[in-house]
């Protein structure tokens, strides 16, 4: 069980200057390192004493990680920039608006100047039975807490669990799904690049992990395509507290829109499933028909299709419907800031 | 190496979770030695046939016996195979993640695990009511031979040793330590099945106590890692040239007189036609 202590484990901290020097760090740790970008998520769980890693690779000195670069037409963006800067950068806001919305919702301005984007998208999840320390499947147990007939199960998933239901909790990761981005990732065996759809894994792939990022692998930026700039888009997440929480659920929407009708759309919703949920029924079903209440109303209602509910997250279904009618109209709520 | 995990109840207990995995590679290991290990004894030893006169006499003998002798009928043929094909997806989707490929193998593997206990409650009742149940069956009559293949695979000349009814030696030990292991990892297996979701009976993940949990999963995993080193050497007998004509008979189900007489006693599994 969690017991909230004052005083973090004892550990080596290791602040490499360069992505070699902190690749070497994790071959030479192996599993017994632990990688700090902002801290959001490692901190939590350094301070409940749950993970207790030998070694803390810190890479906050390494330069080339940090900052939005433009490349060819489109973005890169250094996996240890912080939402704010991703936030305030002009071309994010100008071509990639989605993505502002969605770093803008997360969490607070202090937690937004802290966190980074790469440590926003491979957060573990934020199932409270898991982060309590509970021995539960994604913990290397044999059971998942939150799926038994008296568990409190309200934000987790409605969509592909596997023993485990958990969500990831992100809300850049849809965003960035919709954009088409690309992850770039430095290993022992050097760099591989991995669309964002396929960058998050469910637990009937690994049931203990979130994301293909092996331990001695680093996610180093994110590759933002000029496919879908200057798209219409739509981002809105609905949470417990408007001012710092997770979403219950969040949907990003990309559409490229000619005359009246839909000529391209990327559809994609969090916090449904261990994976942002990418729409692809929905996609095709909604390309070359208008942005109206009719299409909104069919996409809704595909968009939930196969949602298996737990005790008390059925209200997700409707919650997720209504968000992806209100993604293909373009209308209600955007974001708040 | 820790041979069990170990995990923390609710309540502050340290359970069972599961066996170490390092079992896997352990099973795995043992499997493949045994094969170099038996097959290098074949190779260069003074392994021992049976004499061709003594076999020559008993043709002689029994020459009304048809050519070909019925060993397996169509039906015992169809488990084996049904059960073979379920036996390597469940091998293959519970230890291919863990050796690093890694796919969505729960549905799979419990459905393969369906398909095999089906297969295995039909085997029972097919055994129990169309077959020779005894003859599968090892006791201590089955001494002296155990002894007279020691001694042949050591090299020594045994004329005039006891033979086998329908199933020679190795092949009832083989079935008593699947059954032993298979019966193990099938009811732990529909235990577990009450942690997962399928469209079979409703879940019910308290329905055993954490301890007993533990021990369900250890079960069902050192059953599992049995299983790797058991089919390996299933498989690996299954192709030696000297027991070909057996697993021939699982494929055609028939043997043919000379291997029937070579191998087995007629007085112990009658045959009808006979001289």
């Amino acid at each position: 069980m969690a017991v909230i202590r004052d005083v973090m484990p004892v550990f080596e901290l290791y602040q490499p200057a360069s992505i070699d020097d902190a690749l070497k760090l994790l071959d030479k740790h192996g599993t017994d390192a632990l990688v700090l970008a902002g801290g959001l998520d490692s901190m939590d769980w350094l301070k409940d004493r749950l993970k207790r890693p030998k070694a803390v690779v810190d890479l906050a000195q390494i330069k080339e990680l940090h900052g939005v670069r433009e490349a060819n037409g489109g973005l890169e963006i250094g996996a240890m920039t912080p939402l704010t800067e991703v936030v305030k950068h002009p071309v994010v806001r100008e071509k990639f608006s989605i993505l502002m919305q969605a770093a803008e919702l997360v969490a607070s301005p202090q937690i937004r100047n802290q966190g980074t984007i790469g440590g926003n998208v491979s957060q573990d999840t934020r199932c409270w039975y898991y982060r309590g320390g509970w021995n539960c499947y994604r913990a290397g147990g044999n059971i998942c807490y939150a799926d038994t007939p008296t568990a409190i199960n309200r934000e987790h998933a409605i969509f592909d669990a596997d023993r485990c239901v958990a969500v990831n909790p992100s809300d850049t990761a849809p965003a960035l799904v919709a954009l088409d981005a690309q992850m770039v990732i430095r290993g022992p065996k050097g760099e591989r690049i991995v669309p964002a759809e396929e960058y998050w894994i469910g637990p009937g792939i690994d049931i203990t992990r979130m994301n293909v990022l092996a331990p001695n692998e680093i996610l180093t930026a994110i590759r933002i395509p000029s496919t879908m700039a200057g798209a219409q888009f739509y981002f809105e997440k609905v949470r417990d507290r408007q001012v710092w929480d997770f979403p219950l659920v969040n949907v990003a929407s990309a559409m490229v829109v000619s005359g009246d009708n839909i000529t391209k759309a990327r559809l994609v919703v969090n916090a449904v499933a261990a994976t942002p949920r990418r729409l692809k029924s929905v996609e095709t079903a909604i390309v070359g028909k208008p942005r109206n209440e009719a299409t909104a109303d069919m996409a809704g209602k595909m968009a939930v299709e196969g949602a298996q509910t737990l005790r008390h997250n059925g209200y997700k279904v409707p919650l997720m419907r209504n968000l992806v009618k209100r993604a293909i109209r373009g209308a209600g709520a955007t974001w708040t800031s | 190496m820790d041979l069990l995990r170990w995990g923390r109840s609710p309540w502050g207990e340290w359970v069972l979770t599961h066996v170490s995995w390092s079992l896997f590679w352990a099973s795995l290991f043992a499997g493949v030695l045994f094969f170099v290990a038996h097959a290098s004894y074949m190779l260069f030893s003074a392994h021992r046939k049976r004499s061709s006169a003594e076999t020559d006499a008993l043709e002689a003998q029994y020459k009304n016996l048809p050519q070909k002798i019925e060993r397996h009928g169509l039906t015992a043929r169809l488990f084996h195979w049904v059960m073979a094909a379920a036996m390597f997806v469940l091998l293959f989707t519970a230890f291919l993640p863990i050796a690093g490929v890694k796919f969505a193998w729960v549905q799979w593997h419990w459905m393969a695990g369906i398909v095999l206990i089906a297969s295995i409650i039909f085997h029972i009742i097919h055994a129990t009511f169309f077959l020779d149940f005894w003859s599968i069956w090892v006791g201590p009559k089955d001494i002296p031979e155990f002894k007279a293949e020691l001694m042949r695979d050591m090299g020594h000349e045994v004329p005039g040793a006891p033979k086998s009814a329908k199933y020679p030696l190795g092949n009832r030990l083989y079935h008593l330590a699947i059954l032993v292991v298979g019966l193990t990892a099938s009811i732990s297996g529909i235990l577990m099945m009450q942690r997962v979701r399928q469209p079979l009976f409703t879940r019910n993940p308290y329905v055993l106590a954490d301890t007993t949990w533990g021990f369900t999963y250890v079960a069902h995993g050192v059953a599992g890692v049995a299983l790797v080193g058991l089919v390996i050497a299933h498989v690996y007998f299954a192709i030696r040239p000297e027991k070909w004509w057996i697993t021939k008979s699982m494929i055609l189900g028939w043997v043919s007189r000379r291997n029937y007489l070579e191998h087995h006693d007629p007085t112990r599994w009658k045959v009808s036609g006979r001289a």
